[in-house]
């Protein structure tokens, strides 16, 4: 098979959110010998920036977006081994960890944001729902992210937010790391008052304030 | 006290969205559901109750399994009305399946300040506040909530004090619906009971009520669980509110959505039943569709309608109350798509004799509180009351006689048959009727403007019969020992 044709169906699996059809590409691909870079690239993040391109016009939706993001999820999953093999990497815009603070469950807006994050070319690791303050502190000094993102639905958890970040300030961990915040009841103002570098009302918004604080 | 008179809605209206055949449909998909599939209890104390009644338990995955014969037989054991007391009995109110009361938002964790018009912070006062300017309205019949979150109060004793606020603005019922822990549920059973005069009293007149939050799809909040158990076991009504969004967290269709609703506002209260067969249990939903653009919560729309008004119409096969939520506009500001939002969000429970809406007040989806927006609110919910009176028929309304007597070309103005019957033309509070001229002269003041006015006057001059003395004291040794307690 053409490799042009390959990447096309690999577009074509990220626009049509079909990630079995994805990953199945992503084997066959190794399987004829493809460079897993150029599979990513000229298949997948073509895809996905074709994806973005149809969502700002208006002509796909958020569900298209996460359903997008999945495939390439899952499609790394299979391909990044093989470059790590080879001994290449992909450009990535950063690292990111995000997690929901100490006592909030709530998981789907971050969860929905880390896809799109992981979609649009960050590495991100997600520490789930409940992520006691010690959890973050260790994760960053243990992984060194550029962005941590934090979570909270609650005005009872959203204070766990500055705390976290509080932590870090003593910790000497603040420079060279970023730190986000979302939620419902987080505002600009909140975030402003608690040091926090990012804020963003949705997932979309989110991608946007990642890309410009690792400018 | 209410100065005002006011008639809360039983609709005379006709008005159908599902057939009898599409409930049947719903509600057996959602007894399939909870069968197979089961529902989430993050809490070994409602697992062991539900393993003891035969529900089968994974306590790995803390799920439930909840047979179709044990939902419907607990269900049949719920009561079909009880009573929301108010601190004054004249606030009283009987929740059955056929009147519609109106309560107050939620949980808004900004205000936009009366005076400057800016946005900030909620704090303890706002509580005050919002509720005298609910208890001064006819229109607004218990407080769910807080209206708005007690920001300047510690998280661990915050609930305690949003209850304690919301008492010092009204003698209307008060239903938290952030009492979220077994613990916090205990304290403010205590000072419900020291209200009512000991814990007889209290199950006889419940002053407060519980509602929680469901964690949907199929699944509920343990903490939350365990603070109903507490109302349950001392027989206080409790509800648990499903949000199911569309496309998010339930089927991007609204059949799929209601299924989803329905599990996961009966479950609860199969467990509640469980607890203490009998006591009083309420639905309660917020069924809508995430804004496809962006994914967030919209407040409002044609979807959100139509669902208050099916999900109404099956809890009546259950013959349960509900309290459903509304008037939770996604606009900014009390503006034209507040009014748009509010006016078919309270228009469609009515029309289906839903018992409760939860609430008025709120902007931006129920982030926000205004005054003006409760002041507002209210008077949308006078409109639809008013309307779903609909029109009687007979002979003397038909005024045969009288359209003789007049012939063509008089008038009916001062014909005492007016004079009778002018009065049931609706009257407006704040609603703006001026002639154009004198509106430009005034500055071109509408209803936002009178709302305003209104809501300061009230917060001056409306008398709310405070707390007693010896009352307060025991609130503050509650409160206390519950600082000392969970502080730890």
């Amino acid at each position: 098979m053409e490799k042009e044709q390959l990447f096309e169906e690999m577009k074509t699996a990220v626009l049509e959110g079909e990630i079995e059809e994805g990953e199945a590409l992503a084997r066959k691909a190794l399987d004829l010998g493809a460079d897993p870079l150029e599979c990513i690239e000229e298949g997948f993040v073509a895809g996905i920036n074709e994806v973005g391109e149809l969502y700002e016009a208006g002509d796909m939706f958020l569900p298209e977006l996460v359903a997008a993001a999945e495939v390439m999820k899952e499609a790394l999953a299979v391909l990044e081994p093989e470059l790590a093999r080879t001994q290449k990497s992909r450009e990535i815009l950063g690292k990111v960890l995000i997690g929901s603070v100490e006592h909030d469950i709530h998981d789907i807006g971050k969860d929905i944001v880390a896809s799109m994050l992981t979609a649009s070319g960050f590495e991100v690791v997600n520490l789930g729902i409940d992520v006691p303050g010690e959890t973050f502190v260790g994760k960053v000094k243990e992984l060194k992210p550029d962005i941590l993102g934090m979570s909270a639905l609650l005005t009872t958890t959203m204070p766990e937010q500055k705390n976290v970040i509080e932590m870090l300030k003593n910790e000497n961990l603040l420079g060279g790391l970023k730190v986000m915040v979302g939620g419902a009841p987080v505002n600009k103002q909140w975030a402003d008052s608690i040091g926090a570098d990012g804020f963003a009302e949705n997932a979309v918004e989110a991608v946007k304030v990642a890309k410009n604080l690792v400018k | 006290m209410k100065k005002r008179l006011f008639e809360p809605p039983n609709s005379k209206l006709q008005f159908q969205v599902l057939s009898t055949r599409d409930i049947a449909r719903i509600n057996d998909a959602a007894l399939e559901v909870m069968e197979e599939t089961g529902v989430r209890f993050p809490s070994s104390k409602a697992l062991d109750v539900l393993e003891e009644a035969g529900c089968s338990v994974d306590r790995e995955t803390m799920v439930a399994k909840l047979p179709s014969e044990l939902v419907i037989k607990t269900m049949r054991q719920a009561p079909t009305r009880f009573l929301l007391a108010g601190r004054d009995p004249k606030d009283d109110l009987w929740i059955d399946d056929r009147t519609t009361y109106l309560s107050t938002d939620g949980c808004a964790v900004d205000v936009y300040d009366l005076e400057s018009g800016e946005l900030r912070r909620s704090n303890r006062q706002d509580i005050t506040d919002a509720c005298k300017i609910a208890d001064y309205l006819p229109e607004i019949s218990y407080i769910w909530g807080p209206p708005v979150s007690a920001q300047d109060i510690p998280a661990h004793i915050r609930p305690l004090h949003e209850i304690q606020a919301g008492m010092e603005g009204t003698t209307m019922h008060i239903q938290p619906e952030t009492v979220i822990s077994e613990e916090i549920a205990r304290y403010a059973l205590e000072m419900a009971a020291a209200a009512a005069g000991g814990r007889e009293n209290l199950r006889r007149r419940p002053l407060f009520s519980y509602m929680q939050c469901a964690t949907d799809p199929l699944g509920q909040d343990g903490g939350s669980l365990e603070a109903s158990m507490v109302a349950a076991e001392w027989g206080i009504p409790t509800g648990f509110m499903p949000m199911p969004m569309s496309c998010a967290t339930a089927p991007a269709t609204l059949a799929g959505n209601l299924v989803v609703t329905t599990v996961d506002a009966v479950s609860p209260l199969v467990l509640m039943q469980l607890v203490n067969p009998g006591t009083p249990v309420y639905f309660a939903a917020a069924p809508t569709a995430i804004d496809i653009k962006t994914g967030g919560y919209t407040g409002g729309g044609p979807e959100d309608f139509l669902l208050a008004a099916a999900f109404s119409e099956i809890c009546h096969f259950y013959q349960i109350p509900l309290a459903m939520g509304g008037f939770a506009t996604g606009a900014k500001l009390p503006d034209w798509q507040a009014a748009v939002d509010n006016s078919f969000a309270g228009l469609m429970p009515v029309l289906t004799n839903t018992s409760i809406i939860n609430g008025a007040g709120t902007l931006n989806g129920s982030k926000i509180f205004s005054l003006q927006c409760l002041i507002m609110d209210a008077e949308i919910f006078s409109i639809i009351a008013k309307t779903s009176q609909g029109i009687e028929v007979n002979d003397d309304t038909l005024a045969v006689d009288l359209i003789k007597k007049v012939g063509p070309g008089g008038n009916y103005l001062a014909d005492k048959h007016t004079r009778k019957y002018m009065r049931d033309i609706w009257q407006p509070l704040v609603y703006d009727r001026k002639p154009y001229g004198q509106w430009e002269e005034s500055g071109r003041r509408g209803a936002f403007e009178e709302a305003t006015d209104l809501a300061r006057w009230i917060l001056e001059n409306h008398e709310v019969e405070p707390l007693e003395e010896g009352l307060k004291k025991e609130f503050a040794s509650i409160i206390e020992k519950a600082d000392r307690e969970l502080s730890k």
